[in-house]
């Protein structure tokens, strides 16, 4: 946000204009957007109020086709997310094992769920397994196959999140470890772990919006969730599909946008935090190995949630 | 295994998935680029537009997007690409790639551009570069290279989330056919192996040469 003031001189008489020609072009650029889509609406007789007024007189469009479909997303997201931290903590912390075979093993693991499509895993455990086993409900099949699929590429994105985390720890908390007599195994549990976990914090709840949009995908494997439920069986009850879409989308966003907001809120929190902390040091120079060093990784890893967030969907 | 091959078109439905994501990735950086200069510039107004398009596309789910280009806006608001229904299918799930991915590649644009110290950008003007030259010369060729990590990571996500077209696609795409083939067939780890084993070979150079890339590249700081 700072880089408007930085990228731009303050402008003068010519750029005030300019500017001002900007801002006309924009508004009128935005309302000719609205516009048309308030056009093509209109021609498609999709504003009409029948079509929107469930949502406000019919009870029923709420209590038997979004919330229980709100409630079938959040339940899959979080019990993937569960999940997910465990996985990523296992296998995080294979990665960073002192045994090669393990680490070995866990890079494998990790790496090849990370570049596996969500959709591909979700349909096959379906159809391949859930769908067909007998001691699995019909209700439950689907929302097994949605876990699993959701646990296994999140759960590796978590565990690298781990590894990045502790690599990014200055160098000194592993050898502190290890020099008042710790073991390997448990420098890293009781030392390193404890703080990457730390500066994992806004990153995981960027992840955790990752894994409320890829529950749509549930909608392939039968999953009851928000935009099958509130937006294609809600639409074709009422035969309202525009509108239901619109709504679920204004859901879908809402939660995302306040749980991004919350993930920034965290960060920049921590970042005061662990610049008050570096007292004087902060002013070191970027090589330097105190203050300044740590500022940087932790920069580091902001870019991390960035790229994490665009890797997933 | 060969059986698989013969009887179903497992290479037609890669082929689909390259296709799809060679043309989804010209238009989300054409997109992009356009909203990631409308997010930096310097009037009020477009700022609003790049960062609403940003803020919606980015917390809705594609497959929300997907399913609503056909069943909405297709048969609804009657805006159809194609009279075949396939084409028609094929070009909407490239424009939702397209739109969808473009509001990462805006952040990762911007993520680029934030990675220049204010020092590179004062000193520019402080030896007399205009806008134009400055921005030239200095910014974006810095910029650039510090958004290569984000952009490659958001090019391996686009290729993956190409399979979320399997929802109006059906089998024409590597994730509907797997869905088919393992609903006749049984499943077969194998064929599985195979399937997850194109994508790795899609998207694991990819991964490589940005790392190297973006190494090489970077701006010693």
């Amino acid at each position: 946000m700072s880089a408007e003031n930085v990228l731009f001189d303050a402008p003068g008489p010519r750029a005030r204009l300019r500017h001002n020609i900007l801002t006309v072009v924009g508004v009128v650029l935005l309302a000719a957007i609205l516009w048309v889509v308030y056009r093509r609406m209109a021609e498609a007789n999709q504003l009409e109020p029948y079509l929107w007024q469930p949502y406000v007189t019919d009870a029923a469009v709420w209590t038997s086709y979004i919330l229980p479909g709100l409630q079938a997303t959040l339940e899959a997201a979080a019990i993937s997310m569960v999940l997910a931290g465990v996985y990523g903590l296992v296998f995080g912390m294979g990665r960073l094992s002192e045994h090669r075979p393990i680490r070995w093993v866990s890079s494998v693991v990790v790496e090849f769920f990370r570049s596996v499509p969500v959709l591909l895993m979700m349909v096959f455990f379906f159809y391949g397994y859930f769908a067909r086993a007998d001691w699995l409900s019909s209700t439950m099949a689907p929302l097994a196959a949605v876990v699993l699929g959701l646990t296994l590429y999140n759960g590796s994105v978590i565990a690298e999140l781990v590894r990045s985390g502790v690599h990014s720890l200055p160098k000194g908390q592993a050898e502190a470890g290890l020099s008042i007599g710790l073991t390997p195994t448990q420098t890293l549990r009781s030392i390193q772990l404890p703080q990457a976990l730390r500066a994992m914090l806004p990153a995981l709840i960027g992840q955790l919006v990752v894994v409320l949009k890829d529950t749509a995908l549930g909608t392939v494997v039968l999953y009851p969730e928000l935009l099958t439920q509130g937006g294609r069986t809600l639409g074709s009850a009422y035969g309202n599909v525009i509108p239901a879409y619109i709504v679920v989308a204004v859901i879908f966003i809402v939660i995302n946008y306040a749980l991004t907001v919350v993930a920034g809120r965290v960060e920049s929190r921590m970042k005061r935090k662990r610049r008050s902390a570096g007292g004087p040091q902060t002013n070191a120079m970027p090589g330097a190995p105190g203050g300044e060093g740590t500022m940087e990784s932790s920069g580091v890893g902001g870019d991390n949630v960035q790229n994490i967030d665009a890797t997933s969907r | 295994m060969g059986d698989f091959f013969s009887n179903y078109d497992i290479l037609g439905a890669f082929w689909v998935t390259v296709q799809l994501s060679v043309l989804s990735a010209i238009g989300a950086l054409v997109i992009g680029t356009v909203v990631a200069v409308l997010r930096i510039s310097p009037v009020g107004v477009l700022r609003l537009i790049g960062s609403l398009y940003v803020n919606l596309i980015r917390n809705t789910p594609l497959t929300l997007l997907m399913v609503s280009s056909i069943l909405g806006l297709t048969f609804i608001l009657g805006l159809q690409i194609s009279e075949q229904n396939t084409r028609n299918a094929y070009w909407w799930a490239v424009i939702m790639l397209s739109v969808y991915h473009a509001a990462f590649v805006c952040e990762a644009i911007r993520s680029g551009v934030n990675t220049i110290p204010a020092g590179q950008a004062e000193a520019a003007r402080s030896i007399g570069l205009t806008f134009g030259q400055s921005m030239r010369e200095v910014l974006l060729p810095q910029a650039f290279r510090g958004a290569i990590a984000p952009l490659g990571s958001t090019l391996i996500a686009l290729i993956k989330n190409t399979t979320v077209a399997a929802v109006i696609l059906g089998t024409a795409e590597a994730a509907g056919l797997l869905a088919q083939i393992t609903e006749n067939e049984g499943a077969s780890l194998p064929l599985f192996f195979v399937f997850a084993l194109g994508f790795v070979v899609l998207t694991l150079p990819i991964g490589i040469g940005i790392t190297n890339l973006s190494r090489r590249l970077a701006v010693k700081r």
